[in-house]
């Protein structure tokens, strides 16, 4: 547990840390709330030359609201995700979901950024961001752009984000109105989730209008339940949420490891599924 | 005499005197020890399960910067002798060598092949990726049953075999005899998997030289300091009295630490051959795999009952993995079990062999209640096994059997005597505070109406053989070495009090406990009395602290030797006082003359008085310190009753426990507080063994659960509120009359859940489930059930095992397996 040696570095401002990273080529990593990249580095399965820690870039940090988008800074950690008013009201899936991520020591350090950005499918934060139809604005030497969550996450731990890169915030359209529920599976409170499912649902009478579900850990990326969302949209009830539910698993090839068979995820996202969107509707 | 003192102290919830350094770090850790011109070793440790090991080169990591030396196991093994196994329990047992550094063959996955030493642990971990070894693979030992075959790799080859021992026990009738004349029988097999320890502060060393006089001051996260300095003296050659073994605070050992580890030896031969101190200190992954592991068993276990539920009889035989090489007593570990696989029941015949498995695995040894959780899984689920078979409640099967207050003392039919205990009233304390009836009503309903999540009752009703132990029997168990216990008490001349104990607290509360007692009966303020411990130049002589022995050897040695002291006070305030010793009375820590209450001598003016030595009786020497050293000439016998209830969602596999009530039994208590402290730590790592850990090999034998994120250890988010209650039956083993407490609730919990998992999905076809019962693996049990495939005897999870003797028993499932009783919903 003792991690090779790096250089270290930290910005004051985004323009700096741009440079840095694009001086450093392929040799740096941004460090950001180091709940994922320190373990990688003391268990030394990381080896970057360069450490950029922008932990101390103000533009970085908070949460404000632009029309009806909400926009979160990259580095506001965990914990100020979860008690923001203005998070619980407008992206209350978000919140939530994010209050089950690891214990409170790690949620007081970790971002909602660097979560999105260490592309873990186990994470929580990516399927929820997807879900969420968020969108991800980034700086790099050229300038700055936005990515749509559905082209961030690229392949296991890979985002869309360039070496000289780096993510500065999330852009949350506001979910207000809509229904929503993270249904977590994880066999220790501290643990991964085995399979997680994140529900937003837009009700229309009775019936489902629409629905957006986020899968965790059902893949090497984070994935988007596209024909359980279709097969939801006009449900009118436990029965037909169950139905649609069924396919939730479609299309996904999730990994075997010590917690579960791909058999079983596929199990548990069917089961997750209906109990997430009938948790979020009550219509159970 | 003091009785009016015991009530001040004994008994009484105190807050723990040593938690205030212990919580915010203001002592001696051993890896925050920091001397002048310290070294770091770094180990260098096998990525293969076995190999031959052809080369190592060293001398490229000499390269790196700060590095002082570097060293290969051959380089290493002129001075340093094998690492001992005190515990050779049968005269042909196979002995392998266990050098600290492998020389030419590597045998587990973590075994060390060299050990760099730097000026700081960055620089010695950095090195070791210089170091140059070439492994020419052997075939890897894994499975049990497989390693026992003709024409199986072995994991010493020079022994010829894989067996490492058998040992048998076979006592009243045959057991082939009863079980013809039973009426039923039951087979079964389960599996204990391998634990890793995990306790709060890693294993950490620091050996600090005196080279000009070949002096050598070990300090080292160990529960056994005594212990270890006799088997460093053997192992390195340093005589014994030039050793001084310093345990400072240590963060919890759970038997992990009751160990002479290579490390140990390592930073001591190293130090000595550099003339330098030398620091080690584990990382958490390297701790997962160099750090013994706990359990490791297949247990084929038969029971032979009257259609009553009388038992008959009781038949054992128990692969027991051993790992790689004997450490301390590794074998030993299954044998402790032997004597408690009847458990609290009567019968005629008992029958039990254990063969000991090397496999190229990291060793095992004790974990917290080491062959006693084990037996007491067995004998506990069969029970309930046999309960199902009989159409019997559970409890009233246990209640048939068991053996009855009246009874005690009562010679097991393992040959221990119970000396006291009452079953009966644990349980029917346990059953109201659970509300038993209930939930029992409420399982029927959700049964009867096919509700998804079942709702599941588990029983389990333990006793255990614990205060280690008459040196006697030890003996007789071929144990190398003694049970007893010493502890003296310095009174100073100010009238405070130094209590010395051998034993070596790691978490316990010994200081606050010793000092309870010592208070009661010297009559001084509790906090007047420091208790000494863990040093062997200041304690000198121990046993040191494992198997709930602490309290009933330690602590009874503590309140003897406190009773000495006031027979030694008594003659010199006789004196004093002018009156006969007989017409003396002692109370509230002082001496007056019956009659007459206002001449007094307190303990303290007495104790000032063999300082300045100016007024003693003729021939009286200036001291009434005092020292005792017990050996007890039985164990002691905590018992207790532990009742689960769990709901499993069958969509999902994952199992809620709902509610834990327990209702233990350990003899006289001295802390209420501490005792419940003890009970719940106990029942999560019970409950840990039950739903959440297991160490998981693949098939060339890596850990793959070498880290906390895959190795899952629960935390209080996912226990339920324990309720838990004593019955106080005082053991008569010891003047006390405590039990010991350490243990207990792990030994009883691992088997009350599962029973209730089981309980719950029985309606199903489901007859067991393996542990851990994880989500997974009781969704696999239940899909298994329902498919018919393997009678519900619980899958293997995801991950293979190589210790699981996957093959089911031919004949187990087909004479007793029984169809789900109903479809599913």
């Amino acid at each position: 547990m003792i991690p090779p040696a790096f250089e270290y570095t930290r910005p004051d401002s985004v323009d700096e840390a741009v440079r840095a990273l694009a001086d450093a080529g392929d040799e740096a990593k941004v460090l950001a709330g180091g709940q994922s990249l320190v373990p990688l580095l003391r268990l030394r399965l990381a080896f970057p030359e360069l450490l950029v820690d922008v932990g101390r870039i103000p533009e970085l940090r908070g949460v404000r609201e632009d029309g009806d988008t909400l926009v979160i800074g990259a580095m506001t950690t965990h914990h100020q995700v979860v008690h923001d008013p203005l998070v619980r009201r407008h992206a209350g899936l978000l919140a939530e979901a994010t209050a089950t991520v690891a214990d409170p020591a790690v949620r007081h350090r970790g971002t909602l950024g660097g979560s999105l950005a260490h592309a873990d499918p186990a994470g929580d934060l990516p399927a929820v961001a997807l879900a969420l139809d968020a969108e991800l604005v980034v700086a790099g030497p050229a300038g700055r752009r936005a990515i749509a969550a559905r082209e961030f996450f690229v392949d296991y731990l890979q985002s869309a984000l360039a070496d000289d890169e780096l993510l500065l915030e999330v852009r949350v359209p506001r979910s207000d109105g809509w229904d929503f529920h993270y249904e977590k599976f994880h066999p220790v409170a501290q643990s991964w989730a085995i399979v997680g499912v994140a529900a937003l649902v837009r009700r229309d009478g009775g019936r489902i209008a629409e629905a957006r579900v986020g899968l965790t850990n059902m893949g090497a990326t984070p994935l988007r339940a596209t024909a359980a969302e279709e097969a939801l949209a006009g449900a009118d009830g436990p029965e037909a949420v169950a139905r649609a539910a069924e396919a939730a698993a479609e299309g996904t090839r999730p990994a075997q490891d010590l917690s579960a068979s791909p058999e079983y995820r596929q199990h548990l996202a069917r089961v997750l599924t209906r109990r997430a969107v009938l948790t979020a509707t009550g219509m159970g | 005499m003091t009785d009016q003192a015991v009530e001040r102290e004994v008994g009484r919830r105190r807050l723990r005197k040593e938690d205030a350094r212990l919580i915010t770090g203001q002592t001696n850790w051993t890896d925050n020890i920091q001397v002048a011109g310290l070294l770091h070793m770094a180990i260098l440790r096998s990525p293969m399960a076995h190999a031959r090991v052809t080369r190592v080169d060293v001398s490229p990591a000499l390269d790196y910067p700060n590095v002082v030396a570097a060293f290969s196991g051959a380089d290493l093994a002129e001075g340093l002798g094998s690492l001992p196994c005190a515990w050779p329990v049968t005269e042909d047992i196979v002995l392998p060598g266990h050098p600290p550094v492998a020389v030419d063959e590597v045998r587990y996955a973590g075994d060390p092949v060299a050990v760099v030493v730097a000026r700081d642990r960055y620089a010695a971990a950095d090195a070791l990726e210089a170091i140059e070894v070439d492994y020419d693979p052997l075939p890897p030992v894994l499975d049990l049953e497989a390693a026992l075959a003709e024409g199986s790799p072995l994991v010493h080859t020079d022994k010829g075999t894989n067996r490492c021992y058998t040992w048998p026990l076979a006592t009243g009738d045959s057991f082939a005899a009863v079980r013809d004349r039973a009426e039923v029988t039951l087979k079964r097999r389960y599996h204990q998997q391998r634990l890793i320890p995990n306790a709060m502060e890693p294993r950490a060393v620091v050996v600090t030289p005196i080279a000009a006089s070949g002096e050598y001051t070990v300090y080292s996260a160990t529960q056994i300091p005594h212990i270890l300095r006799i088997m460093l003296s053997t192992v390195t050659g340093i005589p014994e009295h030039k050793l001084r073994v310093i345990a400072p605070d240590v963060g919890g050992g759970f038997g992990s630490k009751l160990q002479v580890y290579g490390e140990e030896a390592l930073a001591l031969a190293i130090a000595r051959r550099l003339g330098r101190p030398v620091k080690w200190t584990e990382s958490r992954s390297e701790g997962a795999l160099a750090t013994h592991h706990g359990r490791g068993m297949i247990q084929d276990v038969e029971i032979a009952a009257t259609r009553e539920g009388g038992l008959l009889g009781l038949k054992v035989d128990l692969l027991a993995d051993m790992g790689a090489y004997l450490m301390l007593v590794t074998p030993g570990i299954p044998i402790l079990g032997a004597f408690m696989y009847p458990g609290i029941y009567k019968m005629d015949a008992y029958e039990f062999t254990c063969t000991g498995v090397f496999t190229t695995r990291t060793p095992t040894d004790a974990y917290r209640g080491a062959g006693r959780p084990e037996a007491t899984f067995a004998i506990e689920r069969i029970m309930d096994e046999l309960a199902a078979e009989l159409g019997l409640d559970p409890v009233e099967l246990r209640r048939r059997n068991w053996i009855r207050h009246e009874e005690f003392p009562y010679t097991s039919i393992a040959g221990l005597t119970y000396d006291s205990g009452n079953y009966e009233a644990a349980t029917d304390k346990a059953l109201a505070l659970f509300g038993y009836d209930d939930l029992r009503a409420e399982q029927h309903r959700r049964n009867e109406r096919g509700d998804p999540v079942r709702l599941g009752i588990g029983v389990s009703t333990y006793t255990e053989m614990c205060g280690l132990a008459p040196s006697r029997v030890l003996r007789d168990l071929r144990y190398g070495a003694g049970g007893w216990e010493a502890a003296s008490i310095r009174m100073l001349p100010t009238g405070k009090v130094e209590v010395v104990t051998g034993t070596s607290p790691h978490g316990q509360g010994h200081e606050t406990c010793w000092s309870q007692i010592a208070a009661d009966v010297l009559g001084v303020p509790f906090e007047d009395v420091e208790v000494v411990h863990g040093d062997t130049r200041a304690a000198p002589q121990g046993m040191d602290t494992y198997g709930s022995r602490s309290l009933a050897v330690g602590g009874e040695a503590v309140h003897r030797a406190a009773k000495t002291v006031v027979e030694k006070a008594r003659k010199i305030a006789a004196h004093l006082l002018e009156a006969s010793e007989q017409d003396l009375e002692f109370s509230d820590g002082a001496f007056s003359v019956k009659g007459s209450p206002e001449a007094r001598r307190t303990i303290q003016e007495i104790a000032f008085e063999t300082f300045t030595n100016h007024d003693l009786p003729d021939g009286v020497e200036p001291t009434i310190n005092a020292e005792h050293v017990v050996d007890p000439e039985n164990f002691s016998y905590p018992h207790g009753t532990h009742l689960c209830s769990v709901e499993v969602d069958t969509e999902t596999g994952r199992t809620r426990i709902r509610s834990y009530v327990c209702v233990d039994d350990v003899g006289r208590v001295v802390n209420p507080m501490i005792v419940e402290g003890q009970v719940h730590g106990g029942l999560a790592q019970g409950i840990a063994q039950a739903l959440y850990e297991e160490a998981v090999y693949d098939d060339d034998g890596n850990l793959l659960s070498g880290t906390l994120a895959d190795y899952l250890v629960p935390s209080a988010a996912d226990l339920p509120d324990f309720v838990t209650d004593r019955t106080e039956t005082p053991a008569v083993s010891n003047a006390l009359g405590v039990k010991g407490v350490g243990e207990a609730g792990t030994i009883a919990s691992t088997p009350a859940v599962v029973n209730a998992v089981v309980d719950a999905l029985r309606p199903l076809g489901v007859r067991d489930v393996r542990m851990p019962c994880s989500p997974h693996r009781v969704w696999q049990a239940i899909q298994e059930a329902r498919s018919g495939t393997a009678g519900g005897t619980g899958g293997t999870g995801p991950a293979q095992s190589g210790q699981s003797g996957q093959a089911a028993r031919s004949g187990e499932l087909g004479q007793y397996g029984r169809p789900g009783e109903e479809g599913w919903a």
